[in-house]
């Protein structure tokens, strides 16, 4: 079974992230990369679906500048066979259904019966090139998964999504599209011998032309970022038990008008 | 000269930092109050390749250098210096001699499962009466046929209790003094062969050290590592490569230590200000910082000769020498940063101190790194 990963390439999660002199992107000066979090939990659960069968291929791809390569070199010291690194300048500043639009150029050229991503990529919080891919290539789509269990001849894969209170469960013919929840799995540490054995691996470049992408004209594009304007400072209620408890309720009825 | 890591070394770099930080650093403070050997991250460490770094797959080896050792060495060391130090002495002492000197027999059957983490080596060379004065040994190995019949006690034994291999140095021409000392792998469960003790210390309390005891115990000539008469050599070698280790370690705890201080000095207010705000602490934490740069760099460079196959033995002496006196310093001054604060367990800086004091111990002392460097520059 062959299985492809959509990952993203995102700033470390404790990045104390500023706004661009430009106003549309931020700064990425002296930024740490990594691979966006609820990505890692897709590409686990690839390799355990291929560990399961004792057998099949996962490829991660990802669209992206120059330095996303690090990203896709990551997952294949988790244990990727190979990776597809889609790095086109006329893909900067793509929008998500533009990256949907090239990630499913790549899903019609490798074929694979099952395509999993994260939920949201932790930079910009979209969440949507999971669904609009599926869209794209007209095929079904679970989101938030917590579980899946693909049939034995991989025609089908059950998923359940966690909702209030317990858990929904699906089931989808495949070819389908999954994104991964926070639950799903713990995702791996690469050992060091999936490090060392990484750069043996294969990851193939393609431009937007290789994928016969026409105009990339976005739907959707930044008009401005604006940073959150800093947080007043806490205040600390001082003095007796008593009175302070009184000053707090009354802070927050009147003040905050919390309660 | 290129200080910038390839790809693969920082990549082992995040990796140990990672899975340092989630598995070992929550643990590090019970396994020290009650000096437990971490079975189940030890174990862990096995599997993701960090027993046997620079070993090659063949033989069960991560196929990595000596650089990507010593920068995941300084990570684990950062989080847990027992930790370390069961990943110095199985990488070092054990995997590196048996590696370099072992017959392709003696590397499947004691290499093999060492570096891919299995069972764990120790290296016992120290006796009671032969410490920095290691040729002094009296552990004796007496021929018998195809056999050798090893009688001695082995004293401080890191990993002594857990290690499933020791490798044992003993006499075996007393008449040829140090140039009779022979190498033997002798294996947990050879009859004669028991742990009569663990130590109970100061630092490094997760890791067990022991004594080990050979009572008319029989091993196999084809046990022997290397030539008789070779033993003294293969140490020597050894410790050179377990300085550079020991050098990591001590970075690592003096950088654990340093990031504490650094915390504290940022939110400990004093006189109305963060205390990092005053400059007694600032000048404080640019020494710190400085110092551990230098060992860093020093312990790259011991690294960096090794696998370029050059002689090593200053430069790793050099390093942990610098490293290990470094770090004495540097937790000392992290726990005078957190005051009073920092002389009670609930900051975690007193387990740094107590543990940076074995780096300048073991492995050979400060002096004996200085009397090493001394020889080399004098030619002597």
């Amino acid at each position: 079974m062959k299985i492809l990963v959509a990952i993203k390439q995102v700033p470390d999660t404790a990045t104390a992230v500023k706004v661009g002199s430009d106003s549309k992107q931020i700064d990425t000066t002296g930024i740490t990369w990594i691979v966006s979090p609820y990505d890692e939990f897709a590409v686990e659960e690839a390799l355990r679906i291929k560990e399961k069968r004792g057998q099949g291929e996962v490829v991660a791809v990802t669209v992206g500048p120059d330095r996303a390569k690090e990203a896709l070199r990551s997952t294949l010291a988790m244990g990727c066979d190979r990776a597809i690194h889609v790095n086109d300048a006329a893909l900067t500043g793509a929008d998500t259904l533009t990256t949907a639009r090239a990630l499913a150029a790549v899903v019609k050229q490798e074929a694979p019966q099952l395509v999993l991503t994260g939920r949201q990529a932790i930079d910009d919080d979209m969440g949507a090139v999971g669904a609009q891919l599926a869209e794209v290539l007209g095929w079904p789509c679970a989101s938030w998964i917590m579980e899946e269990t693909v049939d034995a001849d991989a025609k089908t894969v059950r998923v359940g999504r966690q909702v209030e209170g317990g858990l929904e469960i699906f089931e989808l013919p495949l070819p389908a599209v999954l994104s991964a929840q926070k639950g799903l799995n713990e995702p791996r540490y690469p050992t060091l011998k999936g490090i060392m054995g990484a750069k043996k691996k294969e990851i193939k470049d393609l431009k937007a032309a290789d994928l016969g992408l026409g105009a990339l004209t976005p739907e959707l594009s930044i008009t401005t970022l604006e940073a959150l304007p800093a947080r007043p400072p806490g205040r600390i209620i001082q003095g007796e038990t008593k009175d302070a408890v009184k000053e707090l309720v009354r802070a927050l009825r009147e003040d905050a008008k919390a309660i | 000269m290129n200080l910038h890591l390839t790809d693969e070394q920082q990549m082992i770099q995040a990796m140990a930092r990672e899975f340092a930080g989630q598995h070992i650093k929550p643990i590090a403070a019970e396994i020290d109050r009650d000096a437990r050997f971490p079975h189940e991250t030890v174990k862990r460490m096995g599997e993701l390749g960090l027993l046997g770094i620079a070993v090659p797959e063949q033989w069960g080896g991560s196929g990595a250098d000596t650089v990507c050792y010593v920068l995941a060495l300084e990570e684990i060391a950062r989080a847990c210096a027992s930790h370390a130090v069961v990943m110095s002495v199985n990488n070092s002492l054990y995997c590196e001699p048996v590696l370099k000197y072992g017959t392709d027999a003696q590397r499947r059957r004691f290499l093999t499962p060492v570096a891919s983490g299995h069972a764990l080596g120790c290296f016992a060379l120290t006796e009671p009466e032969a410490g920095s004065d290691a040729r002094n040994q009296h552990t004796l190995a007496r021929r018998d046929g195809d056999d050798w019949v090893l009688t001695g006690r082995k004293l401080f034994i890191s990993t002594g209790r857990e290690a499933s291999f020791a490798l044992v140095f003993a006499q075996t021409d007393q008449a040829k003094a140090h140039r009779g000392i022979t190498a033997f792998v002798v294996e947990k469960g050879t009859r004669g062969f028991s742990v009569s003790r663990t130590e109970d210390k100061l630092g490094i309390r997760a890791s067990d050290t022991a004594e080990l005891v050979f009572e008319e115990c029989r091993v196999p000539d084809a046990h022997r590592l290397g030539p008789e008469g070779m033993g003294f050599k293969i140490a020597l070698s050894t410790l050179d490569g377990g300085r550079v280790g020991i050098a990591a370690q001590a970075v690592g705890i003096a950088a654990g230590a340093y990031e504490r201080a650094v915390a504290y000095a940022r939110e400990r207010k004093a006189f109305g200000v963060p205390i990092g705000e005053h400059q007694m602490v600032q000048w404080m934490l640019a020494d710190m910082t400085t110092a551990i740069d230098g060992a860093r760099l020093l312990t790259l460079r011991a690294a960096t000769l090794k696998d370029a196959g050059r002689p090593f033995t200053r430069e790793a002496a050099m390093a942990k020498l610098f490293a290990a006196e470094m770090a004495m310093k540097v937790t000392t001054d992290a726990v005078q940063v957190h005051g009073g604060y920092g002389f009670i367990k609930d900051y975690e800086v007193e387990r740094y101190f107590r543990d940076a004091k074995i780096t300048a111990i073991y492995e050979g002392t400060s002096q004996i790194q200085k009397l090493v460097i001394a020889r080399e520059v004098l030619g002597a």
